[in-house]
């Protein structure tokens, strides 16, 4: 291991994304992602069997380019790491199956580590050092979770869950707006899309467990469903009129009251443990509205915002690599050869 | 020296192969651990007769057909540690492996057919000649729309006699017998590329329905 870090391969397959990256210490060396969504694309959300076989074909090609990218032979890496869940548990097992096989053949010590995590010590690549504590923000299609976060690597319950979701994953309200408007999947981006030469506030969308009763039971957690039905009223309401629906429009105040409801939360959740650093990481914080919202809003409350630029932001092999520096920098045990893909593997253990 | 192995079935065999014979095959013994079972019983097996992951020389890997999920553990890892190890794999059909061992044990000696579990009330099958030569298959149906009184080798007859009244032979790929097949070249070789006979299950969404 030289001195500048240990030499990391990461293996991402949690969803329709075949990631591998590649770093060293806090320093990303490749990036490499093979995405199977355009053949999701026409089912209007991912298909676990169509993303497995995807992944499965994907992963030599993919450790291939990433290797390439980097400069590096297989036999120079210090460790591999992988996303051991929470996930699609078919795609899950590719990915760790192909870590296992690496570790096997290069006689190399494996990491099977939180994809959630991950999306935290992603950062790392960019900005530097992760302020610990920290307060992590993690939005995208598979998950909205509120973070908190005083050692990374778990260690001592260094990740903490401090709210998620009671129903639909942020960026899954996104896609369904977007079907309901009729934009193409993922919803994402043509929702930002749209809604900038739209109006925020031309319709005053609901905003999920916000009232003074929910605070009480779900201060940190968020609500998405009401949202999606709100939308899907109002627009219904309009065609029915025989009206033509304001798609600008509906995107832009749709998007706001995501926006609004998340950054309002995570800064209570910063100020409330007298954090000062906010970390915003999954697809969603791809989202142009929220990261100019949640930079707005914490500046006036002295918490310093941190986002990935936008390629590091969804799912990718480099935010696993970059976990798994961690655990070898740390000196965090290696997870056994029998290592499980564990679907539903709870956020607090980061390390399997 | 030839690293074997087979995740088409619910469990996970695994061998080294030297040449002149099986050194060495070890199985799970928990069914459908194929993920958490595979690295470790390749590593067993090497640890065991004293190989050195760089001693191996070529791999060969079950391809199915077989359940999706823990197939594609089988393929990835044959692939993968290929990739490492500067290596060949080759794929070999499950059902041809199960043929293969019933006619070197004697167990059948004129036609007959390999069945496995597909899952779903239905089987992967494939027709052999007395030699062990497949002629038909493989393909995936319904036992009673296949139902024979021919020799039938593997899993299927056990699970539906109904339709398979004469069982004989292996019930599961063994990965000796895969080692054996490719070194005696005993069956086509294929690429490691899964035998899913199945398109994935994936529904178009339908119209929008209304929420008020
Ligand atoms: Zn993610």
């Amino acid at each position: 291991m030289r001195n500048d870090g240990p030499l990391v391969l990461g293996i991402e397959t949690s969803c329709d994304e075949t990631g591998v990256g590649i770093v060293r210490g806090h320093t990303l060396l490749a990036d490499a992602v093979a995405s199977s969504v355009e053949e999701h694309a026409r089912f209007g959300g991912v298909v676990p069997e169509v993303a497995s076989r995807a992944h499965l074909e994907a992963m030599v090609p993919t450790i291939e380019r990433a290797c390439a990218t980097a400069g590096i032979v297989l036999d120079d890496v210090d460790a591999i790491a992988v996303t051991s869940g929470p996930g699609l548990a078919g795609a899950l097992l590719v990915g760790v199956a192909a870590a296992k096989a690496l570790a096997l053949g290069l006689d190399k010590p494996i990491y099977g580590v939180n994809h959630l995590a991950s999306h935290v010590a992603v950062d790392q690549l960019e900005h530097g050092p992760l302020p610990e504590p920290c307060i992590a923000l993690l939005v995208s299609g598979g998950h909205s979770s509120l973070l908190r976060v005083t050692d990374v690597t778990g260690h001592d319950g260094g990740v903490d869950l401090m709210g998620a979701t009671i129903d639909d994953a942020a960026g899954e309200a996104f896609d369904k707006v977007a079907r309901l408007l009729g934009l193409p999947f993922p919803g994402g981006p043509h929702i930002d899309r749209a809604a900038a030469s739209g109006s925020s506030v031309h319709i005053d969308f609901p905003r999920g467990l916000s009232s003074r009763r929910d605070l009480e039971r779900h201060r940190f957690d968020f609500s998405f469903s009401g949202l999606k039905t709100a939308v899907a009223r109002w627009v219904e309401a309009r065609e029915r009129a025989g009206e033509a629906v304001p798609v600008n429009d509906v995107a832009a105040s749709f998007q706001e009251a995501v926006c609004d409801i998340l950054v309002r939360k995570a800064l209570d959740a910063a100020s409330s443990q007298g954090i000062e650093d906010l970390l915003i990481g999954g697809g969603v914080a791809a989202n142009s509205r929220l990261r100019a919202l949640a930079e707005q809003r914490a500046t006036g409350l002295g918490i310093r915002v941190r986002v990935p630029s936008p390629g590091l932001c969804t799912d990718n092999g480099a935010m696993v690599a970059a976990l798994g520096a961690e655990m070898v920098s740390r000196g965090r045990t290696p997870s056994a050869l029998d290592l499980p893909a564990d679907s539903s593997l709870p956020v607090t253990t980061v390390l399997v | 020296m030839l690293l074997a192995l087979d995740t088409a079935c619910s469990l996970v065999t695994v061998a080294l192969h030297d040449g002149a014979d099986v050194l060495v095959e070890l199985s799970s013994q928990q069914p459908l651990q194929h993920g958490e079972s595979l690295a470790p019983l390749i590593a067993r097996a090497l640890a065991g007769t004293g190989v050195d992951r760089r001693d191996l020389t070529a791999i060969a890997v079950g391809v199915g057909p077989g359940p999706f999920t823990g197939l594609r553990v089988g393929l990835v890892t044959a692939r993968t540690l290929a990739l490492v190890l500067d290596l060949p794999v080759y794929g070999v059909c499950s059902l041809d492996v199960l043929a293969v061992e019933a006619v070197d044990t004697g167990v059948v000696a004129s036609d007959f057919l390999v069945a496995t579990d597909a899952r779903r009330k239905e089987v992967y099958l494939a027709s052999y000649d007395a030699e062990g030569t497949r002629v038909a298959g493989p393909t995936v149906d319904k036992p009673a729309a296949v139902a024979t009184d021919l020799p039938v080798v593997g899993e299927g007859p056990l699970l539906y006699p109904e339709a398979f009244g004469c069982a004989v032979g292996p019930v599961r790929p063994s990965a000796g017998w895969l080692a054996r097949v490719v070194v005696q070249e005993r069956a086509e070789l294929y690429d490691p590329e899964p035998l899913y006979l199945r398109r994935p299950d994936a529904v178009s969404p339908s119209a929008r329905k209304p929420v008020s």
